[in-house]
This record gives C-alpha cells, sequence and structure tokens, in this order.
C-alpha cells in the first residue's frame, strides 16, 4: 500500500521535436503541498495536464491516488480535483446553482446528499450570503473561491492548482492560501504552481522546472540554504543606476532588483566594506546593507540564471 | 503650460445593465510627465475601464480627462497617434511573426516609410527580441509575447504609455526584466502608466494609486504611502508552524498578524515594538520552538494595500 498520492518516474513528453517535459521523477505524499515553479513555458501545464489524465506521456510513469495516469485515466479524472486560471464557472447560473451543477456531474450522490454538500462548501469559502447572487456580478476574489469550491466538491483527495491566483490581490490571495492549508491539514494532497514566490513559500517540496527538467527539487529552506554566496540587501535611490556600478565589483555574484531595494549576492567571505566604499565612491551611498535569508524570488532568479548560463 | 501627462477630473463610468453599481465612481488624478504611474487595486476595482477611458477607446460616462492636453472624448484620434496601449489580453496576431507584427502595428499607427525599419529595429533591440524576428508569435514564451506587445505599443514612437497588468501571469526573472525595459523607458522620457496586481512593482512607481471600488483611495509616493502606516511589523519564522501561530496569538498588545508565505508579519504599535519582541523570543523559548527569524521588518507597498483594503472592507460590513 502506498503512502504517497503522486508518484512521478521519468516522465517526458514531446510535441514534435520539442521536449516538453524531459525525465521528471518527484512524489507528493498525503496531506503535503507540492509547489511547481519554471519560468514560463518550462514544462508546468504540460506536467499537470498528463497528471489529470487529459494528455498521455510518450513514456515514464505517473500513479495518481493508486491509478497509472496512462491506463486508467478515466479513474485519476473522477478522483481528482482541478482549478486553472480561467476559471470554468456558468455566468448565467448563481453561485448556489454552479455548484449545484458541479455535484451533479458526480451523479452517485443523492439530492438530499448534495444539498447537504453544496451548503458545507458555501460555508467553506464563506459565500453562503451571497449564494443567490449571478456569477457574472462576483468580483475577481469571489469568483476564483467559487471556482475552488466547485474543483473539490466531489471531496477529492488530490487537487491540482494552475496559477489560480493569478492577477489576484494580495488580501485575496491569502485568504485561498489559508482554505488551501486547511484542505492539506484534513489529509488532501496539493499540487500547485505559481508565479509569486511567497506563495512557494507555503508548500512542503517545491520543484523548480527549467525547459523540460526539474532542476532543483527540495524543501523552501533547503533550496534557500543552498544558494551561492552571501546575500545582501542594499537600500539605495536608485536601484538601477546602482546595479549598474555594481555589476563590475569582482566579488558580486548576482543582482536582482527588488522593489526599492537591490539584492546583492557576494561571494562567501568577501568584504561588505568593498560595496559600501564603491557605492560611496559613485556618489551614490546606501541608506542600509543588511546580511539577509535569501528569498524563494532570489532563489528562482539565480537558478534560472545559472541554467541559462549552462544552456549558452 | 501644463506638466500633466494626463489629467483626470471626476470620471464616472456606468456600464449598461449595472443599474446600481458604477464602474468608476468621480476618480480625480494627475500622471506628472516622466513619471511612471502606478495603479494597483483588487480585481474588479475598475482598473481597466479607467486605462480604457485613458486610452480613448472607450467613453466615460461623466467627467473630464486629458492626455497631453487632448480631451479624450473630442480628441481621441490625436490622443491615439500620441500615446501607446497595451491591453491586458495579447493583441498581436499569433500567426504572423515579429517583424510582420511590427510592420503591422507601425502601418496602423501611420509611422512613415522613412522611419518604419528603424523604429522596428530599434524596438528589438530594446525588447532583446532581434534574434526571434522570424518566429510565429504565438510560438513566443509568456514573458516574450509581453516583450513583443511593448514593442508593438511603442512602435510609433509614443509619449505616453497605458500598460494594463503587462506581467500577470509572467515568471519573476522575466518580470525583472521587463521592468528594467520600463525603466530604461521612463529615463528616456516616456511618461508610464501602469497598473498591476504585484506589490513588489508598485514599490518601483515614482507615483501610486490605489483603486478600490470605482474609487481611488490612496494616492502617494510609496514611500510617503508606507511611512503613513501608523504601526511596525515585526517578522517572525518558528517551526512548528502551528505552535508559532498559537505564541502570535496569545501575545498581547498586537495589532494585527498575517501570514507571508513561511513567516508571519505583525503588525504592531510602535512604542511596543521592543517589548513585543522580547516577550516572543521569551515565550517561544520557553515552549522550546526553533526560532528562525525575528526581526523588525521594512514595511511594503503589500502593508499599504492590505490596510487600506481592510479598513474599506471594515466599514461595509
Amino acid at each position: 500500500m502506498t503512502q504517497n498520492t503522486v508518484e512521478v518516474k521519468n516522465l517526458v513528453k514531446t510535441f514534435g521535436k520539442f521536449r516538453a517535459v524531459d525525465d521528471v521523477s518527484f512524489y507528493i505524499p498525503q496531506g503535503e503541498i507540492f509547489g511547481l515553479l519554471g519560468p514560463n513555458g518550462a514544462g508546468k501545464t504540460t506536467t499537470i495536464r498528463m497528471l489529470i489524465g487529459i494528455l498521455r506521456p510518450d513514456s515514464g510513469t505517473a500513479n495518481v491516488l493508486g491509478f497509472d495516469v496512462r491506463k486508467k485515466p478515466e479513474e485519476v479524472k473522477k478522483r481528482i480535483g482541478y482549478m486553472s486560471q480561467k476559471f470554468s464557472l456558468y455566468n448565467d447560473l448563481s453561485v448556489r446553482e454552479n455548484l449545484d451543477f458541479y455535484a451533479a456531474i458526480y451523479n452517485d450522490i443523492s439530492a438530499r446528499q448534495r444539498r447537504l454538500r453544496v451548503d458545507e462548501m458555501l460555508e467553506m469559502v464563506d459565500l453562503k450570503e451571497i449564494e443567490k447572487s449571478l456569477t457574472k456580478s462576483l468580483s475577481g476574489a469571489w469568483r476564483q473561491r467559487l471556482a475552488l469550491a466547485c474543483s473539490i466538491i466531489h471531496k477529492p483527495k488530490m487537487l491540482f492548482l494552475d496559477e489560480a491566483t493569478a492577477g489576484v490581490d494580495p488580501v485575496a490571495r491569502r485568504y485561498f492560501w489559508d482554505l488551501i492549508y486547511r484542505l492539506a491539514g484534513e489529509g488532501i494532497s496539493v499540487l500547485a504552481t505559481t508565479h509569486y514566490m511567497d506563495e512557494a513559500d507555503y508548500c512542503n517540496t517545491i520543484g523548480m522546472m527549467y525547459q523540460g527538467r526539474l532542476v532543483s527539487l527540495a524543501s523552501p529552506d533547503t533550496i534557500k540554504d543552498s544558494l551561492p554566496g552571501v546575500l545582501l540587501q542594499v537600500d539605495v535611490k536608485d536601484p538601477l543606476e546602482v546595479q549598474k556600478v555594481l555589476q563590475n565589483v569582482p566579488c558580486v555574484l548576482h543582482i536582482s532588483i527588488q522593489g526599492m531595494q537591490l539584492h546583492v549576492t557576494v561571494k562567501r567571505d568577501s568584504d561588505i566594506g568593498t560595496i559600501e566604499r564603491t557605492l560611496l565612491r559613485a556618489n551614490m551611498p546606501a541608506s542600509n546593507i543588511e546580511i539577509i535569508q535569501p528569498s524563494l524570488e532570489d532563489a528562482f532568479t539565480s537558478i534560472v540564471s545559472q541554467e541559462r548560463v549552462k544552456a549558452s | 503650460m501644463t506638466n500633466n501627462a494626463i489629467t483626470v477630473e471626476g470620471i464616472s463610468k456606468r456600464y449598461p445593465g449595472q443599474k446600481d453599481k458604477l464602474a468608476l465612481n468621480k476618480i480625480s488624478f494627475n500622471v506628472p510627465q516622466g513619471s511612471l504611474y502606478g495603479i494597483i487595486g483588487p480585481d474588479g476595482a475598475g482598473k481597466t475601464t479607467l486605462l480604457r477611458i485613458l486610452s480613448s477607446v472607450m467613453l466615460q460616462s461623466s467627467g473630464k480627462a486629458s492626455v497631453l492636453g487632448f480631451d479624450t472624448r473630442r480628441k481621441a484620434e490625436e490622443i491615439r497617434k500620441l500615446i501607446g496601449y497595451m491591453p491586458q489580453e495579447f493583441s498581436q496576431y499569433p500567426d504572423l511573426n515579429l517583424i510582420e507584427n511590427l510592420n503591422f502595428f507601425a502601418n496602423i499607427q501611420g509611422v512613415s516609410k522613412s522611419q518604419k525599419q528603424e523604429r522596428i529595429e530599434k524596438m528589438l533591440t530594446l525588447t532583446n527580441l532581434s534574434g526571434f524576428r522570424q518566429r510565429a508569435a504565438g510560438n513566443l514564451s509568456g514573458g516574450m509575447k509581453k516583450k513583443l506587445a511593448l514593442s508593438c505599443a511603442m512602435v510609433h514612437n509614443p509619449r505616453v504609455l497605458i500598460l494594463d497588468e503587462p506581467t500577470t501571469g509572467v515568471d519573476p526573472v522575466s518580470r525583472a526584466e521587463f521592468w528594467s525595459l520600463l525603466s530604461t523607458i521612463v529615463k528616456d522620457g516616456v511618461t508610464v502608466l501602469i497598473s498591476t496586481p504585484y506589490m513588489d512593482e508598485a514599490e518601483r512607481c515614482s507615483m501610486v494609486g490605489i483603486l478600490y471600488d470605482g474609487q481611488i483611495l490612496k494616492e502617494g509616493t510609496p514611500e510617503a504611502l508606507t511611512d503613513q502606516l501608523p504601526f511596525n511589523i515585526i517578522e517572525v519564522k518558528a517551526k512548528p508552524r502551528k505552535q508559532m501561530r498559537e505564541v502570535v496569538s496569545q501575545t498581547k498588545d498586537i495589532l494585527s498578524w498575517n501570514p507571508v508565505g513561511d513567516r508571519l508579519r505583525l503588525s504592531v504599535p510602535p512604542a511596543k515594538e521592543r517589548s513585543i519582541s522580547r516577550e516572543l523570543e521569551y515565550s517561544f523559548k520557553r515552549q522550546k520552538l526553533d526560532l528562525h527569524i525575528l526581526r523588525s521588518a521594512r514595511k511594503t507597498m503589500e502593508d499599504v494595500f492590505v490596510t487600506v483594503v481592510e479598513e474599506q472592507e471594515g466599514q461595509k460590513s
């Protein structure tokens, strides 16, 4: 008996000459949240499409909830939940009618059970008060919550989220992730893709994809700790100009601009004073320089640029 | 002579069929020439409506707006020649290649034959797309599509750029590239009005307006907006996470707290920051939690946004 909800071994998918997914292996234990990150076009959505049974792998195996996605795609589809950036909701139906519709697709529950289940979902995502509102009149954040409820109305043990929070504001994103956390607490496994790196921090394990390959597979903390060098947060007035100046300093490995600050990766054991003095000489003094723990955004940027260097 | 590239005076927009709801409710603000002005707001706040009106592709119901001195209602033709507008959806032709797309947009914008070649080359160099001229637009990656869309919006050398969520759904590295591109464009003197759901991007704007329910609730430089917040932030990370939450919820004087990724951000009264910090450290130690981070953190535009939205929603309910 397996403990893992998802087991992927050496998965490959090609489109013509293009290897969209190239020898990918990972697993997701029950109740864990797995984050799949990577640049646009890295193969994240193709991977998900194979795992939910709508795209046939060329080679390799993938088991979801104990079923081989290649041999038993219908069994997989029945048992999983899936939500993507493009919510599939009926705009001319009310909130309740949408939920009822999705509940009815899974025809093995009675009308009474269905009603109870819809009520339970409305409570969970906090939409009970507006159950009669037309879906098209809802804000993006509410539509997102409704879409989530629809995708788990049949109580799946495995939930796939493909950029489910793209374009949504921070308040709504936090609420959404609180819900996901609750689901994981109830034993549901989750695979999520996102471009928001703060969301990736919610995951137990992160797989980083680049050009079809899984180039990193570890917990968020391990990924951050494994970055080369030391990360400095530098507060300056004109990040773009300062970036140009610091690029030529020998101990600097990498620079990225984050909001009003610069994140500068320097070689281990380098003298931080060098950075300070360089900026003073250039007449762009930093108001603050401190060593910080890298964020996943730093890690992502660093891993992608390393892979780009390897590729060129 | 005015120093504003865009002026907006009491603009409202009501869509047909939506009797009780104003998409925009008497909005007024100015975008100074040469600035990078960011509009942030939740989904459905009215960002796209506002940008469409200012690009003169849609009419307001009332109020007045002008772009580079031209009235959006009466001088739409003039405005369209002087501005570049990048809608949220990919609007290039997927089966045409990059050169063909750029040519097409240069033609409809009336770029003269003598200048067309030069402008197209300049755009390809600026966006680093020179190596892909023959590729069909539909086969570009997400980040490259956005850069092509920007090139098409700028091929006629506009003085004002209006960009509707140009980085939504784009990965962090491509996003960073897009923003250094924008900085270059602003340095060249182009005024940029941009909407975005990313709060770190809001911090790179020279001015920010927070749009909520059709109204601008706050406006200012990112520095001014974060300075105005009446609290300080303590950032905490300890494991196990559940016990960390328990400790925090039992600590006195914390105004509010929010999970952000694997951390908690606590809003605390500035006068009590030290005592709260000390108490947290003590509680974590006593309960034998594994403490990774406990520090005073910089206030961000995300804090501003969350505070403004929560205040507003608190008033409604």
